[in-house]
């Protein structure tokens, strides 16, 4: 069997004496649409900053695609292969929607031009400078972003915002892509439709999706697997359909 | 070959064809032979120097959005030092070109070091502690200098360096400008100027990204030390004397004035405030003598806290989104910069702001707006 | 011996009178989030009050009035330069309060003149203790600051105010939703930093009865570096941090050989504690919310 895209093993990070994850432990399967779902405060965002290098675990490690990459940077994670959007959106709100895209592309090395080729606008800039704008204009037309990319980012509507912050993740090159309540604010009719989106983006990439989500609709008709947390640690995981119905799982949302 | 716009688009090019064709009409009349008189050459040159301050400047505070209180002190090393190499090379090289060019290399990459040194631990830590930690620096670098023996670089009494000759200087002043110009706008419009002002806008996101936050910022400021050091040796140059007095932490509030004045992110309005602030300077010198000379300092202290306050007072948002400058001019000429209309590839580097709205790192989030509102966002930029 | 005893106790008296300053900019730097650059000419404003006051020949109705002045002073930056940029960067706040500095000083230099002016409020001699000598005033000053240092303590720790002011320095937004009025508290914040650094003014007077409108500038950088090596927000921090910099500071001034470069010295500390331990010797870590 193939290696699993990402795998933690017992991860785990306490501040203080606040256990916010423990003993944590994923497997995800290249091309998978993984839902990470819990109640408020279940500790599904830590892991998502333990993944993205945002915190460095106590406890435990994680691999992606078979190398261990617990502990480097946020951006060395960023260029191996794992990519984010925010639970509260976090875009370049004073530069254009295409440059958002732009400096996403940044790290990649087909893009290369060193600081000198900048400064002395040797061709090797106007090149890859020519690239990425291309590049950067084919993945907004995949979010119908295209029409408005000269506009500020912070101009854009709630919806469209969110749709820029997953262009400017997957400018990044990712293996694996994080979002966090990318549904979080929507109405239906837009809910509906990043549904569409996401499948789109991992067929059409050959990605493989981690999601959080509150929208129970949303999870049980987009992902393939879930994982339930509850106060940090893992309370079921499987199948989505049967993990839902799992009584641990209902209790826990519904309490009692 | 390359995009068609862009060479032919004005807007990026304007201040070298400016300062550009200042430089050649007063040079070739200074090489011709016509006479200006020394107080006017002593005001270019200061004119000269101020900007390569200013713009260097701005890339830090502007577009990097960090607060640098220390300008002074990196071109108190290019002064000093590129100043001192100019006079040991003198014997051989006499006072030309080349040991000028020399002296400004020295000067440059002496302040660059300078940079990087301070910037590695200071980047690493929040806005205020960059800014105290600069100013630190800036004192130290000034203590330094004043006790320095007489032999090695004077010591209270000033570094006496060359003396250029006054007809070539502020010519050599000049296209240092230019040079400077090109090297910091050509920084800025591209991939890792994005990335700084990437990091100014969101630092988490930009890290989340994969910007190298750190090797940027540091990159940023080393360049801006790098300038100021340049600065540094024209000023030696110019004014035959070097004291580490001068500067002090005035200088670089004097400096950072011009950056916030010119508008922060914008590198025309640190040129000509640059240029506005030396002038008024040296002509209220003349007026303003003894106590009154100190009318001038109030005044800027004034401007200086208007302006922040006008232009970053959350709740006069929308009195300048009434008010603004680019809208009441676009009252009166018809607007060319309708977003809906732009070329392809005409929001390029443009869209900088004038004011800074960096997301304070604890600060509460971009609200979710009303659902479906579909905003038109046509005009308001 | 003695030397060493009469340089201690300098020492500790200078480092009483950085603390007094550092605390100001600690209180508003944990309470505002803003560093307040203005804080040290407050100081020279406290002083030239007292100089002026000291027409009546009456140092307590000179260091009241002072006191009074500096507060009122303290309260109204706040509210019309600071208040206004609540919510705004954190440079332009800065950059304002640098603004507000060179206000101040350009303003004292207008109404008194660039000459120093000089002012005795008291003169308490000299005693010989253990065969040194030191000034009364050095004591008076480090006995005042050690006093105000714990009734600042108790205020923070046991009163209404004092209590909502810590809960305004962890969280703002959850201050205000537990009904603390967190203007009011930043406020007060304000008002007791500038009464402090009015003391700070008079001490200054008290140690050499000169004054001009520079006065502030350096010692107020200085607290500042005193606050951040002490741990920024942390009261002891402020007191640990102003009385080592005041000891490092006058026995440098000793010592021939390095005497000229003690400012360089003591700003090289800062830089070295900022590298090695950012939070300074007290202070707590903050996490990035993300």
């Amino acid at each position: 069997m193939a290696e699993p895209i990402l795998r933690t093993q017992s991860l785990g990070i306490s501040f203080g004496g606040l256990k916010a994850a423990q003993d944590v432990n994923i497997t995800i399967e290249k091309n998978q649409i993984y839902g990470l779902i819990g109640p408020n405060g279940a500790g599904k965002t830590t892991i998502f900053n333990l993944l993205t290098g945002v915190y460095k675990p106590t406890t435990g490690t994680f691999f992606l695609d078979g190398e261990e990459i617990c502990g480097l940077s946020q951006e060395k994670i960023n260029h191996k292969g794992i990519a984010r959007t925010f639970q509260n959106i976090r875009l370049f709100n004073n530069m254009s929607v295409i440059r958002n895209v732009m400096v996403g592309l940044h790290g990649q090395s087909e893009y290369k031009c060193s600081i000198w080729d900048s400064f002395f606008r040797l061709p090797r800039h106007f090149k890859s400078e020519r690239e990425m704008r291309e590049r950067a204009k084919e993945l907004l037309r995949i979010f119908d972003l295209e029409e408005e990319r000269n506009g500020l980012a912070c101009n854009l509507p709630y919806g469209k915002q969110r749709k820029l912050e997953i262009a400017r993740a997957l400018a990044t090159g990712p293996k694996l892509l994080l979002l966090d309540e990318p549904a979080a604010g929507m109405n239906p009719h837009e809910t509906e439709d990043l549904q569409k989106t996401i499948r789109f983006i991992r067929d059409e990439f050959d990605m493989t999706i981690l999601l959080i989500e509150h929208d129970m609709k949303f999870v049980a008709d987009l992902c393939d697997k879930i994982t339930v947390l509850n106060f940090g640690t893992v309370l079921a995981e499987g199948d989505t359909k049967e993990t839902l119905r799992h009584p641990e799982v209902v209790r826990a949302y519904i309490g009692g | 070959m390359k995009t068609k716009s862009k060479s032919f688009d004005m807007k990026h090019y304007i201040n070298y064809i400016v300062i550009g064709i200042f430089t050649l009409v007063f040079g070739i009349f200074s090489l011709a032979g016509g006479h200006l008189s020394n107080s006017m050459v002593f005001l270019f040159e200061k004119i000269a120097i101020s900007i390569i301050l200013a713009v260097s400047l701005s890339l830090v505070v502007g577009f990097l959005g960090e607060l640098s209180l220390g300008h002074a002190g990196f071109m108190c090393v290019g002064a000093y030092l590129g100043g001192k190499v100019a006079c040991l090379l003198e014997p051989m090289l006499g006072n030309t070109a080349a040991n000028l060019l020399v002296g400004l290399a020295v000067g440059g990459i002496c302040a660059a070091v300078c940079g990087v040194i301070i910037g590695i631990p200071a980047l690493r830590l929040r806005g205020d502690y960059l800014a105290i930690v600069t100013l630190a620096f800036g004192e130290i670098v000034k203590s330094i200098f004043q006790n320095t023996s007489d032999e090695s670089f004077g010591g209270a009494l000033g570094l006496t360096t060359p003396r250029y000759d006054k007809k070539y200087l502020f010519i050599f002043a000049f296209v240092l400008v230019i040079i400077t110009l090109i090297i910091v706008q050509n920084f800025i419009r591209s991939k890792h100027g994005r990335a700084v002002t990437a990091i100014r806008d969101n630092e988490i996101a930009a890290r989340a990204t994969g910007i190298n936050v750190t090797k940027y910022k540091l990159i940023a400021f080393t360049l801006s030390a790098f300038f100021a050091g340049i600065a540094g040796v024209l000023y030696s140059f110019s004014n035959y004397t070097v004291q580490s007095v001068k500067f002090g932490y005035n200088y670089s509030i004097e400096i950072l004035v011009m950056v916030v004045l010119g508008g922060m992110g914008s590198i025309n309005g640190a040129i000509i405030s640059a240029a506005l602030i030396t002038f008024l300077n040296t002509k209220l010198a003349t007026v303003l003598t003894g106590d009154l000379a100190v009318l001038q300092n109030l005044l800027y202290a004034i401007i200086l806290i208007l302006i922040v306050i006008y232009n970053n007072a959350p709740k006069l948002k929308s009195f300048r989104a009434k008010y603004n400058i680019r809208n009441l001019m676009s009252k009166i000429i018809k607007p060319k910069n309708d977003p809906s209309k732009r070329k392809d590839d005409d929001a390029k580097w443009d869209v900088v702001p004038t004011k800074i709205e960096m997301n304070e790192i604890l600060s509460i989030d971009v609200k979710p707006q009303k659902l479906g509102s579909d905003k038109k966002e046509g005009g308001d930029k | 011996m003695e030397l060493i005893l009469s340089t201690v106790i300098n020492g500790l008296s200078l480092g009483g009178i950085y603390a007094m300053i550092a605390l100001g900019y600690t209180m508003v730097y944990g309470i505002a989030k803003m560093l307040n650059f203005a804080h040290g000419d407050i100081i020279m404003v406290g002083g030239y009050v007292i100089y002026v006051f000291m027409a009546f020949h009456n140092p307590l109705l000179a260091i009241l009035m002072a006191v009074v002045f500096c507060v009122i002073l303290g309260v109204v930056i706040e509210k019309v330069a600071y208040k206004p940029l609540r919510g705004a960067s954190p440079l332009a706040v800065l950059i304002t309060a640098i603004g507000i500095s060179y206000l101040l000083q350009s303003l004292a230099q207008i109404i008194f003149g660039s000459a120093n002016k000089m002012v005795t409020v008291y003169d308490f001699g000299s005693v010989t203790f253990l065969g040194a000598t030191v000034q009364v005033s050095a004591l008076v000053t480090l006995g005042v600051t050690v006093i105000v240092m714990a009734a600042l303590t108790l205020f923070v720790k046991y009163t209404r105010i004092g209590r909502a002011m810590i809960a305004v320095s962890e969280d703002k937004g959850a201050a205000q939703l537990m009904g603390i009025n967190v203007d009011g508290i930043i406020t007060v914040t304000f008002a007791i930093g500038s009464a402090l650094a009015a003391l700070a003014g008079l001490f200054y007077l008290l140690k050499a009865p000169s004054i001009s409108s520079t006065l502030g500038a350096m010692p107020g950088i200085k607290a500042f570096t005193a606050a951040v090596i002490g741990g920024i927000g942390s009261i002891p921090g402020a007191m640990l941090g102003g009385l080592l910099l005041g000891i490092v500071e006058c026995i440098s001034y000793k010592i021939t050989v390095i005497a000229p470069y003690t400012d360089a010295i003591e700003f090289s500390i800062l830089i070295i504690i900022l590298l090695v331990r950012p939070t300074g010797f007290l202070g707590k870590k903050r996490r990035e919310k993300v």
